[in-house]
């Protein structure tokens, strides 16, 4: 809401001088957002005045005509001043800026030879004042502006500041120039002039215009006013014109402007009928199916049996609270006029709203909530306006329908206000706060009860306030909100800060310390951590190559996205960091390792609706499980992918390239976080290289894959424009189990036996099968046990042979360890080795 | 060797000789001498003074010598034994000094040569900052609480007084998920504050409650320099008895100054959110003008647009019908909740202009950062 201070000031009395920064300060105090404050002025600097125009001469020899004028601007003589435009007269009064002067934009006025003649000055054009956008001739004044030497900012109002206000959706009264002037008022405590007491409800006598309420729950007040004899040709002053434009709407005709100028000024907003192109009593009611309206704008809308409509007997003339019809519209003929001023639920706009993706300004009231008692003095007001800007005449009459929206009180317990605050706040000052905004106040005596819901049936005897809420405050509906009003006058800045005792905590849960213990170890690793958005391309898993029948094709889809071309949820970590791989590549990052920790959406076939259960109580379980069973599953993964050289080529030799291996590193160092070891095993799975891709599981559930790592498809790669070896890495971080402590193990002092092995292997055995095979072979005195070499030579081993060298470390925990001991472990190892892998001795 | 001779015979025992002595001295003095590093030095050391030298031999002819003999010998040998001994220990000690001096000059290298050899990895500002908040709270005796972010409706609108037909609803920019036919009313949306994760908490566990959540959230803005899309906050929710609104400013206080320093200045600011009553906004004073800009159009502040405040988050004191929908007795507990950008509270904290530049992921962003922000 864009208010202009002249304008609060007709209904507030508002300190001489004061400030539009401090009332927009005395604003945000009691709670309302002022985003900006602004002036039509604020660009203008130095001596512009009003002048008046003694003498022309036209200069005739230039390509255009020039004119050179004497200007009385209230000095002991004229100025001189040569001028371009040629829409005035000797004796107008116009605004000549002089030198010294700056206009918006930096414009310096100086006193300067142009055309052959001195100019002292210029005559300004509203463009020039920065006004608006006319420019096809200078501003000319009406007399009443003032005279030659005035100040020309106060005299246009130039200066007057305008308050741009956010306004909240509990604070629906404050879309009008009397809310926002009532709660000026309350928080400067200076005196608050009511319109509704300005423009009472009595009109002329005679019948009104015949309406009927078919829908009393959607439209509990109908009111309409007619006037005849509107003069087409009036146009609106230019003071009404300016506010609308200060307030951030544009001028149409005379009744449209006043409709919109009185809503603005009132909060109620109003509709203007072409009274000749009505037919018949006009009828609040739902819409019927299949019926149809053009609106305003343009639009031919198919109406939906939800819809509230005013129609009638041609059918809708008007989607209600929202938009007005093309068929009854004013035109540059309209004489007679109905205006229409209505109460609608709140509820029903809002989805017609949504329904027709078209909101308005009428709406956005409605949608907050709209006085019920200012539509009669909004209709007279605007009746007194058409009469007086347009010579129309009262036709008398007025139709008032509907119940009218009830009043209902609250029980605000005395002590409550006190209670949330934990400040001391006594009962005068509670009904004081509450009378402040409008609240009448009954002192009683019951019991107490804190919510919007029946008190205990034991809750004890307490003294009492029975409120009831002004009519523009239907946002006030429990006692809580009757609090608020309190503490909020009160000044939240009086409530003394404490801080609360909590029950002793138990820290961080063991998932939160595995996931710090994960990035901390990806990081240490080399890698740098991304947060990517969820959002992906229909396309992705084709991308990836993944499988027709991929699980991880199941994506769930968002209904509105930001971005048409990525509709989906993430299933997979990868394609997100992908994207950022390849986004640090071309911003010329060649050796990038990354890692993303974060959640996946799984997708379902046959997925319910999550259903929506009362908020009046407590959901039961079944409602409750039923919510969860609609959500789909958000596993937490951990990604990485890394290209370019693992280490860098130097002085010490040169660049290591990333490999495959990097990627199933990164998944063993996330597993040692969790104090988990992981079982690697070949796989073939998109996007990874089928002959360089290990599928990941923990050892001590070896059936249950949890991840892949490798080198990326040459075909991914290609499709994704990443550099060949690209490697990457995902697992479900949520599969890893929480470390248990660990167990402190028996460090013995005894000297190791050391043992290396060489064994010759098919090629197709793997590493880890051997090694497996010889740890279990090696028995318990085997306390460390490495690959350190792999040795292909197939002359010397035989064709598709290879050498697995290992090194095992022997140590007992009570003695030192004989030749024959170390003898023993090395046949056992050999032995079990030989049985499961085929392994022999290298000789 | 030989063996015990009550018959002396001088002759058999010549290395014992005055002569012999001297001349195995002698030879095992030049040759400790000429010992030209520590490694030659060995070398005379094995051959002059080892089990196998000549004086070594010497000494184990001791036992052949009849006792009238042996102590003038055996003053001999051992005067004989200490020189070369002392000219040992004085050798290796000029030679270590030499070498000390000359070889490991000669090894001198260039220290500072890089050892860039390695990459350096970063974890990302956004997850420090959460987890340095998470640590202040757990401090205090606070849970981290944690919920789905593609959320229920119900969880994220319904339970947190924010009705279907209510006006913030639509305020909220919220992403709906589509359902199994296409439609759009899946009951599902991307959750577009962490407050669904207070109502979780509310209906799983029994006062008193004191969490914190953060977490990402999500709304349909467009990215650019203050806003994102996707975004992370941290929601604060604590339910006991006797919960004031001065718990909150003082816990809004504490927040603010371990974010932020002792220095920070706060206010809370009326507001509206469905799911508190009353509700505020949490404004910090400027750090960049300390509110001198306000009024003072000649000396201007972007960073508060000369307002003197700058807005963090949003607060209140939880509506009693939040309680009554999440199964809490509001007649009696009370609680506050507040929530805050953590995008926000890094460009305060770190300086941060550009939001576009936490979620684009480039390295250059992150390492700057290391492992904390």
């Amino acid at each position: 809401m864009r208010a202009p201070l002249s304008w609060l000031r007709e209904y507030v009395a508002l300190p001489e001088g004061i400030s539009a920064r401090a009332v927009g300060d005395a604003l945000v105090r009691v709670g309302l957002e002022v985003e900006r404050v602004e002036s039509a002025a604020d660009g203008l600097s130095g001596p512009i005045v009003l002048g008046r125009v003694l003498e022309i001469e036209e200069l005739a020899e230039f390509k255009k005509p020039i004119r050179f004028c004497l200007v009385d601007v209230g000095e002991d003589a004229p100025r001189g001043i040569v001028c371009g435009a040629r829409n005035f007269a000797v004796g107008d009064l116009i605004v000549a800026s002089l030198p010294g002067a700056t206009l918006p934009g930096g414009f310096a006025i100086a006193a300067r030879k142009t055309y052959g003649r001195v100019s002292d000055g210029m005559i300004c054009s509203v463009r020039e004042l920065g006004m608006g956008e006319d420019h096809d001739g200078i501003l000319v004044l009406p007399e009443s502006a003032g005279v030659p030497g005035d100040d020309a900012v106060t005299a246009l109002g130039l200066d007057d500041a305008v308050l741009d206000i956010a306004i909240t959706p509990d604070r629906g009264y404050c879309l009008s120039i009397r809310g926002l002037a009532r709660e000026a008022a309350v928080s400067l405590d200076v005196q608050f002039l009511d319109v509704a007491s300005v423009f009472p409800p009595e009109p002329a006598p005679g019948e009104g215009y015949s309406v009927r309420i078919e829908d009393a729950a959607r439209c509990p007040l109908f009111s309409v006013r007619e006037i005849t004899g509107l003069d087409p040709a009036a146009t609106s002053p230019e003071w009404m014109v300016r506010r609308l434009g200060q307030a951030g709407m544009r001028s149409i005709s005379l009744a449209v402007d006043v409709t919109n100028y009185v809503m603005l000024e009132t909060g109620q907003p109003l509709h203007a009928f072409d009274r000749s192109k009505l037919s018949g009593t006009l009828v609040a009611r739902r819409a019927a199916p299949g019926e149809e309206l053009s609106t305003l704008d343009g639009s031919a809308r198919a109406l939906d049996p939800d819809d509230t409509v005013v129609a009638d007997d041609s059918g809708p003339v008007a989607l209600a609270g929202v938009m007005g019809g093309a068929s009854t519209e004013i035109d540059a003929a309209t004489t007679s006029i109905v205006l229409e001023a209505a109460s609608w639920e709140a509820a029903g706009i809002g989805r017609t709203v949504r329904r027709h993706k078209l909101p308005s300004e009428a709406a956005k009231r409605f949608e907050r909530g709209v006085d019920p008692a200012i539509a009669g003095p909004a209709l007279e007001r605007a009746v007194d306006l058409l009469i007086t800007l347009g010579g129309a005449s009262d036709a008398g009459g007025a139709t008032v329908a509907g119940p009218g929206v009830p009043r209902p009180s609250i029980s605000l317990e005395i002590a409550l206000p006190s209670r949330v605050s934990g400040l001391v706040i006594s009962a005068e000052a509670v009904a004081q706060c509450l009378a402040a905004v409008g609240c009448e106040t009954l002192e009683q005596f019951g019991p107490a009860s804190a919510g919007p819901h029946a008190p205990a049936p034991d809750a004890v005897e307490v003294d009492l306030l029975r409120v009831v809420p002004p009519t523009w405050r239907p946002d006030l509906t429990d006692p809580a909100t009757l609090v608020e009003e309190v503490i909020r006058l009160v000044g939240y800045d009086q409530v003394p800060p404490s801080l609360p005792t909590p029950p002793p905590g138990r820290g961080l849960t063991g998932p939160q310390r595995l996931r710090r213990t994960v990035g901390r170890a990806l990081a240490a690793q080399g890698y740098v951590e991304v947060l990517t958005y969820p959002f992906v391309a229909a396309s992705a898993a084709d991308d990836l190559g993944l499988d027709a029948d991929d699980p991880r094709r199941r994506v769930v889809t968002v209904a509105n996205p930001l971005a048409d071309t990525e509709p989906d949820l993430r299933a997979s970590l990868l394609p997100g960091l992908l994207a950022t791989l390849s986004r640090n590549l071309g911003r010329g990052a060649r050796d990038t390792a990354l890692f993303e920790t974060g959640l996946v959406f799984l997708g379902s076939t046959d997925a319910p609706t999550a259903p929506r259960p009362s908020v009046q109580q407590r959901p039961s379980i079944e409602e409750l499980a039923a919510i969860e069973a609609a959500i789909p599953a958000q596993p937490r993964h951990v990604a990485t992918v890394a290209v370019g050289s693992a280490e860098a080529p130097g002085w010490w030799g040169p660049a290591r390239p990333v490999t495959w291996a990097d990627a199933v590193e990164s998944a063993r160092a996330v597993a040692r976080a969790a104090g988990a070891t992981l079982r690697v095993e070949p796989a073939a799975v998109a996007p990874w290289h089928p002959g360089r891709c290990a599928a990941l599981s923990l050892d001590t559930a070896p059936d249950a894959v949890i991840g892949w790592a490798g080198e990326l498809h040459p075909a991914v790669l290609e499709r994704l424009g990443l550099p060949p070896r690209t490697v990457a890495m995902e697992l479900d971080l949520d599969a890893l189990p929480v470390p248990p402590p660990a167990v402190a193990p028996a460090i013995s002092p005894f000297p190791p036996a050391l043992l290396d092995l060489a064994l010759v292997v098919e090629d197709s055995v793997s590493a880890e099968d051997v090694r497996s095979a010889l740890a279990a072979g090696a028995g318990p005195l085997l306390e460390s046990l490495r690959l350190f070499d792999v040795f292909v030579d197939a002359e010397r081993l035989g064709a598709g042979r290879k050498s697995l060298a290992f090194a095992l470390r022997l140590r007992a925990p009570d003695r030192t360890l004989t030749a024959e001991d170390a003898a023993a472990v090395r046949d056992g190892a050999l032995a079990k080795a030989a049985e499961l892998t085929g392994a022999v001795l290298r000789s | 060797m030989s063996g015990a001779n009550d018959s002396y015979d001088p002759k058999q025992v010549s290395a014992l000789s005055p002569e012999s002595l001297a001349e195995a001295s002698d030879a095992a003095l030049a040759a400790l001498a000429a010992a030209a590093d520590l490694e030659a030095l060995h070398d005379a050391e094995v051959a002059h003074i080892g089990d196998r030298s000549p004086l070594a031999l010497a000494r184990r002819e001791m036992g052949a010598l009849p006792p009238s003999a042996r102590s003038d010998a055996g003053k001999r040998l051992n005067l004989a034994r200490t020189a070369v001994a002392d000219a040992h220990a004085a050798r290796e000690a000029e030679l270590r000094a030499e070498r000390d001096a000359r070889v490991l000059v000669e090894e001198t290298v260039d220290v500072t040569l890089p050892w860039d050899r390695a990459r350096l990895g970063a974890r990302h500002p956004l997850t420090t900052l959460q987890e340095r908040i998470a640590d202040v709270f757990v401090a205090m005796g606070y849970a981290v609480a944690e919920g789905p972010e593609l959320e229920a409706e119900w969880f994220n609108f319904d339970a947190l007084n924010i009705g279907v037909d209510h006006p913030a609803r639509s305020m909220m920019d919220t992403f709906f998920i589509q359902a199994a036919d296409g439609s759009p009313d899946s009951g599902l949306v991307m959750r577009t504050h962490t407050s669904p994760v207070q109502a979780r908490t509310m209906l799983t566990s029994t006062p008193p409650i004191y969490v914190i959540c953060p977490g990402r959230t999500y709304r349909t803005d467009e990215l650019d320099a203050t806003h994102t899309p996707v975004f992370h906050q941290v929601e604060g929710l604590v339910i006991d008895e006797g919960i004031t609104m001065g718990h909150l400013k003082g816990t809004l206080d504490h927040f603010a100054q371990s974010m932020f320093g002792t220095e920070v200045v706060t206010r809370l600011r009326p507001s509206y959110f469905p799911f508190t009553e009353p509700s505020a906004e949490v404004d910090l004073r400027c750090f960049v003008c300390h509110g001198d800009s306000v009024g003072h159009p000649e000396r201007p502040c972007r960073t508060c647009s000369s307002e003197g405040w700058i807005e963090w988050g949003g607060c209140g004191m939880v509506n009693p019908r939040v309680l009554i929908a999440c199964g809490i007795d509001p007649d009696r507990y009370q609680g506050f909740a507040f929530g805050m950008g953590i995008e926000r509270t890094m460009m305060f904290r770190n300086s941060a202009e550009d939001m576009r530049d936490m979620v684009e992921g480039d390295v250059r962003f992150t390492l700057a950062f290391g492992m904390e922000a």
